[in-house]
């Protein structure tokens, strides 16, 4: 198009466009430096009414988890069979809300922390509560109280390490997402940065490859890893947890969900009745009782 | 515009160039601003600018994706100087001539068709975690190690390739000339038929090395923590994506001057060509 035979009306017409382009990216700057606007609903969830329970799906109970999952929260790769210490929590909580029928969808870590609403009604793949990320989404009460453990070789060096400040001269890994991660580089801070993988499996194959000689793992991971999927490998001792509260692993929800309310009730009255007690004693309690490190 | 001030030396502010100049400065704001309105009216936009573009943590993880970002130009950096060394030796394996060499062409080949064919990542795994597994004595542990090995592997074979592109487009009669002169087989191929070939493959070459640039970050697998590692790692704990924008960012500041320079060299070779053809 020849730029010469531009009409007036038309050359307007591009004026009004600038101007409404010029707003809108100022929009966008304003946008982009303005304060984190808070956009909580928290606390609207009273009014619900947890008889009929708000579900995406009417009358059946959308549960995400991980693919794939790991014992000893769940068994076989498979959320369905009511085995494992989480599929069996699910069951019991969608018998306590009154829900018949449960199902499953897999997701990605990324995916499920992605703003934006989700298709099911919570996620549950050992998710550690922290205040950070109760920022972006919510967290149920938690549903188990989870402690780190530190496992090696059971004829290695790290075996015989005592105490924290033996530990601090081996390679140490963790997988990503984890808050083992975080307990690697707080409470042991190796002098070797801590090697950080995808999941588990990768980590396990590190030590395999002799990468590193000792990985963190949350107990139950621990107990189950070294009894069953890393032959000659033993849990070297339980980690002091930095700071007060103990932490747990919580449902997580998208942001402002009403149906947290439920979900806590339904909990409260699992733990009440003795139900997640049981649960944790067949599924995650196994393996005795391991020392604590201390420093 | 650089065409006719180059050929007619009209002055530059012409009315006509300047008006189509606004025009273009104009649709384009237009179009950016359709694109962002659109995506800051989405109903959701409040949350994915809290989640991806978030000041406060774009500032907290800054230093640690810079720091893998370190790593990233390590790697980077030996495998710019191993591969195209590797590469070169595999192309000239396969431009052998003559019945004797068959064994050391048949060799390039299965070496390009194997790890070209091959997945990157996959490669990466088997010899990240499985040669170490196997506990023999004198070989290297370090993921660091095996990491680079496996990318130098595979980017060596896509570069041998584009090498021998480059060989084989240098036409016959250069190679016979060199010889008619007196040159033995092995100087005609340094000094009349390489020099050209590699001048005609430099685009492809840097597009290599732009993708090379990027699939470092394939080493993280191994548990080598670079700015893609840094930033999920952040974003795991955080459950903020903004990591991921400082990660983005760090790799477009290598990779547009990158290819802005390369572009830049094709061009000056261009018309360099040219003049001396005319």
């Amino acid at each position: 198009m020849s730029s010469g035979t531009i009409s007036n009306e038309r050359k307007g017409e591009l004026m009004k466009i600038r101007i409404f382009a010029l707003f809108t990216v100022l929009g966008l700057l304003l946008a982009a430096c303005g304060s984190d606007s808070e956009t909580e609903s928290e606390g609207a969830a009273d009014a619900v009414d947890c008889g009929a329970p708000p579900l995406k799906a009417d009358g059946v109970l959308t549960v995400a988890t991980g693919e794939p999952v790991f014992p000893p929260w769940m068994e076989d790769d498979d959320p369905t069979n009511q085995k494992g210490f989480e599929s069996a929590l699910v069951y019991a909580l969608a018998d306590e809300m009154g829900i018949d029928t449960v199902e499953w969808v897999r997701t990605g870590f990324d995916q499920a922390i992605a703003a934006g609403e989700k298709d099911y009604d919570f996620n549950i793949q050992q998710y550690s509560i922290t205040a950070e990320r109760d920022e972006v989404v919510d967290f149920s009460d938690g549903y188990y109280q989870v402690e780190q453990a530190i496992i090696g070789a059971a004829d290695s060096p790290a075996a015989s390490a005592g105490s924290l400040e033996e530990l601090k001269g081996l390679r140490i890994g963790a997988a990503i997402g984890t808050t083992s991660l975080d307990y690697a580089e707080t409470v042991i801070d190796p002098a070797e940065e801590v090697a950080v993988y995808g999941d588990n499996v990768a980590a396990k194959s590190a030590f395999d490859a002799d990468q590193v000689d000792a990985i963190v793992f949350d107990l139950p991971t621990a107990y189950y890893i070294t009894a069953v999927e890393i032959e000659g490998s033993e849990i070297l001792g339980v980690l002091p947890r930095e700071g007060g509260d103990p932490e747990e692993l919580g449902m997580l929800f998208e942001e402002g969900s009403p149906l947290v309310a439920c979900v806590n009730q339904a909990l409260k009255g699992l733990k009440d009745d003795g139900t997640i007690d049981a649960l944790e004693d067949e599924w995650l309690n196994q393996g005795g009782s391991i020392p604590s490190l201390d420093s | 515009m650089v065409n006719g001030s180059r050929e007619s030396r009209t002055p530059r502010f012409e009315p006509e160039a300047v008006r189509s100049s606004v025009i273009a400065a104009i649709s384009l704001l237009a179009f950016a601003g359709l694109v962002v309105g659109l995506v800051i009216s989405s109903p959701n936009w409040p949350a994915v600018q809290k989640q991806f573009f978030s000041p406060k943590h774009f500032n907290a993880s800054f230093w640690d994706v810079a720091g893998g970002f370190i790593t990233n130009i390590e790697m980077f950096i030996i495998s710019m100087l191993v591969i195209p060394v590797l590469a070169l030796v595999v192309a000239l394996m396969r431009s052998f001539r003559g019945p004797a060499f068959l064994p050391i062409r048949v060799i390039s080949a299965a070496y390009v068709d194997f790890f070209r064919g091959v997945p990157l990542i996959l490669l990466i795994l088997m010899l990240g975690f499985g040669l170490p597994a196997l506990d023999i004595p004198g070989l290297p542990r370090s993921a660091f190690f095996w990491g680079l090995t496996a990318l130098s592997l595979s980017y060596s074979a896509y570069t041998a390739e584009i090498y021998r592109s480059g060989i084989d487009a240098v036409p016959e009669s250069q190679r016979s000339s060199a010889r008619a002169l007196g040159l033995t087989q092995w100087q005609a191929f340094r000094y009349a038929i390489l020099p050209q070939a590699i001048r005609n493959v430099v685009p492809a070459l840097m597009n290599t090395v732009v993708s090379l640039q990027k699939d470092v970050a394939l080493v993280s697998i191994l548990g080598v923590r670079e700015a893609v590692r840094e930033a999920e790692i952040y974003a795991a704990r955080s459950f903020n994506y903004t990591s991921y924008l400082v990660a983005t960012l760090l790799f477009l500041l290598i990779s547009i001057p990158l290819t802005r320079g390369v572009d830049w060299y094709v061009e000056r070779d261009r018309r360099l060509r040219s003049q001396t053809m005319i």
